[in-house]
């Protein structure tokens, strides 16, 4: 073997486990962070956190108003954002490849889907809360959905670019019209694929904290008025966390593991069980 | 006549039969009219929400200009240089956050972007196939983890164990050395602009990791094949045909990871420190723009602190904007040149 030949081999090696320690990195940082969540979060888990109200510092309580709260929010914030994002996205897949509205659409949704969601918090308050002079539910239901939209547009629009040509094709030859073909062809086709991204959306926004700490703020007690403050899982987490009683600490860890398991199982649900069956 | 009779004509046989050709013509058109109606209807209907999507950007940068209006013109261009942040006194400068800001970002890169690439390069060309699937789920379920949870690792598990042993060992090490070494000078509380850039780092890898993945992916195999054929070692390979041919993908992901890392507001707000000062050391307290809104937003009552607020807010905005158009520009690059060779 020639030095050279020696060389290459050698920095080939390195480099090789170099990105094999990158991977486990990686790892280890997902399984640090899970474990830590199970192993602390754990212990807080009981009855009470689900049937009773956040407490006072020195009280004994559980999370139920939050967790009311967060289901409230993100359950309005998914009925508005679905329709618009499921119609925008056919838009842009189906009308958007000539002119300039369809590719501008396109740039500027993926500008959204990235865009901080502290600032869309902003932009409601500016818009709404600063208008009507108070913090509530429904400004938190908006800046959530404004945050879901992006993410349905993008799954709708590549889902109906993966249904054929032909499928298209064989329903405009029997005479049916473009809604129908559209509506009852090309997106029925790939209707898994899309409540994937109705999933994916939802998954992004139950545990968005930014977006609500200046919309829906907080509320310690039980409310089902979306005109008012309601509390949420986020917020709750966020401001138990950063106190200094333990009590509330550890319902933050027992709130933080909720929503982590809410999250990923929803991620994981995406991406097994509705995958496109396009040949 | 009524469009319903219309149909009815057309679709019952026992009635078509006593009909004219030329009346069922008539039918026939009148629907086919309908559908026409219809179809342009649906198609309105859904250029009317992309029209929405559409006007959401523009009607945010109106909102925040909107809000800020008041410390925009008190301040003019020197909020963005000014170092003040004082409620008491009213004199409010963007300095110090855009400083915190961009400095943990930095960091976040600096960090984030070796790892990613390392663990690009694994998933691609190292990977066993049957562990393709799960490591690549892993590292999306890395990027779907909230970030409020991250602010709380980072508080109570990472920041003690930064504080006990990593902040010292670098102190006593890239510590000594001139110039650079200053950045590691201080108190080793574990919080503050290098924990908080650290945080982010584990933040944004994710994200880099999947785009540099899916940009290195499309890498016709033929061009590595070839390579391999001519007795390149995988690193090689990787160095001279995967990398100068995803070079704008590349740059495109780091650039997206980059707009994740400035407008990340949980993570950081958790283990920054949240003081609105500038340090040469980066063991310091410091605040960024997002934590700097999520801690004092609520509590803001004098129409000068919001409007400021929402400036701050206006200018992370316009930031992320730039870098994400950069960030977007330079995939569809990649995409374009894929295009022209397949």
């Amino acid at each position: 073997m020639n030095s050279i030949y020696r060389r290459r081999v050698l920095v080939n090696r390195v480099s090789l486990v170099l990105a094999f320690a990158a991977m486990a990195v990686g790892m280890v940082f997902l399984l640090w962070i899970l474990s830590v969540l199970v192993f602390r979060g754990i212990g807080g888990i009981n009855m009470a956190v689900f049937t009773e109200m956040t407490p006072s510092p020195t009280g004994a309580g559980g999370l139920a108003n939050a967790i009311f709260g967060s289901l409230m929010m993100v359950g309005f914030a998914t009925f508005i954002a679905t329709p618009i994002g499921i119609l925008a996205g056919i838009y842009l897949a189906e009308f958007g490849n000539r002119g300039w509205v369809g590719p501008t659409t396109r740039f500027i949704n993926d500008i959204l889907l990235s865009a901080p969601s502290i600032i869309i918090g902003l932009f409601i308050y500016a818009v709404y809360v600063a208008q009507v002079r108070h913090f509530s539910a429904w400004a938190g239901t908006m800046s959530l959905s404004l945050l879901a939209i992006p993410v349905v547009v993008r799954t709708t629009e590549n889902m109906l670019r993966l249904v054929p040509a032909s499928l298209r094709e064989a329903a405009t030859a029997l005479g049916a019209p473009q809604w129908k073909v559209i509506l009852s062809v090309a997106l029925r086709a790939v209707g898994g694929g899309v409540l994937t991204g109705v999933l994916l959306a939802v998954a992004r926004i139950s545990g968005e904290t930014a977006p609500l700490l200046f919309t829906a703020l907080n509320n310690q007690f039980w409310s089902a008025d979306m005109n008012a403050p309601m509390a949420n899982l986020p917020v709750v987490i966020f401001q138990f966390a950063m106190s200094p009683f333990e009590n509330w600490q550890s319902l933050a860890w027992a709130g933080a593991l909720l929503i982590t398991i809410f999250v990923l199982t929803l991620n994981i649900l995406a991406r097994t069980l509705f995958v496109p069956r396009t040949s | 006549m009524s469009l319903t009779d219309g149909s009815a004509l057309v679709t019952s046989n026992e009635t078509s039969r006593y009909v004219s050709q030329e009346q069922q013509l008539a039918t026939l058109t009148r629907r086919l009219a309908l559908q026409r109606v219809l179809d342009g209807l649906f198609r309105k209907t859904t250029l009317f929400f992309a029209l929405f999507v559409l006007a959401m950007l523009a009607a945010i940068i109106a909102a925040l200009i909107y809000g800020g209006y008041p410390a925009i013109e008190k301040f003019g261009p020197g909020f963005l240089t000014s170092r003040a942040w004082n409620p008491v006194t009213h004199e409010y400068g963007a300095l110090n956050a855009i400083y915190g800001t961009v400095v943990t970002s930095f960091i976040a890169l600096l960090i984030g972007v070796p790892l990613s690439f390392g663990i690009a390069v694994f998933l691609t060309e190292l990977c066993p196939v049957w562990l393709k699937q799960p490591l690549g789920t892993a590292v999306e379920l890395l990027a779907g983890i909230p970030s409020i949870i991250y602010g709380i690792w980072g508080l109570f598990v990472f920041a003690p164990i930064f504080a006990e042993y990593i902040q010292p060992f670098l102190t006593r090490t890239v510590g000594a050395i001139p110039v650079i070494g200053e950045l590691f000078q201080g108190p080793p509380t574990g919080i503050g602009v290098l924990a908080a850039g650290i945080i982010l780092a584990v933040m944004v890898i994710p994200f880099i990791a999947s785009v540099m993945r899916d940009v290195f992916e499309v890498v016709p195999g033929v061009l590595k094949e070839s390579a391999y054929g001519l007795g390149a070692t995988t690193w090689e390979v990787v160095r001279n045909i995967v990398l100068p041919y995803t070079k704008a993908g590349v740059v495109g992901g780091i650039m997206l990871g980059l707009g994740r890392a400035l407008g990340e507001t949980m993570a950081v707000t958790f283990v920054i420190g949240n003081a609105p000062k500038i340090a040469a050391s980066l063991y310091s307290p410091g605040n960024s723009i997002a934590s700097t809104l999520a801690n004092e937003f609520a509590e803001a009552s004098d129409v000068l602190h919001v409007s400021s607020l929402i400036s701050l807010g206006l200018v992370l905005f316009l930031i992320t904007l730039i870098v994400l158009t950069l960030a977007k520009l330079m995939l569809a690059q990649l995409a374009k040149q894929e295009g022209a060779r397949t």
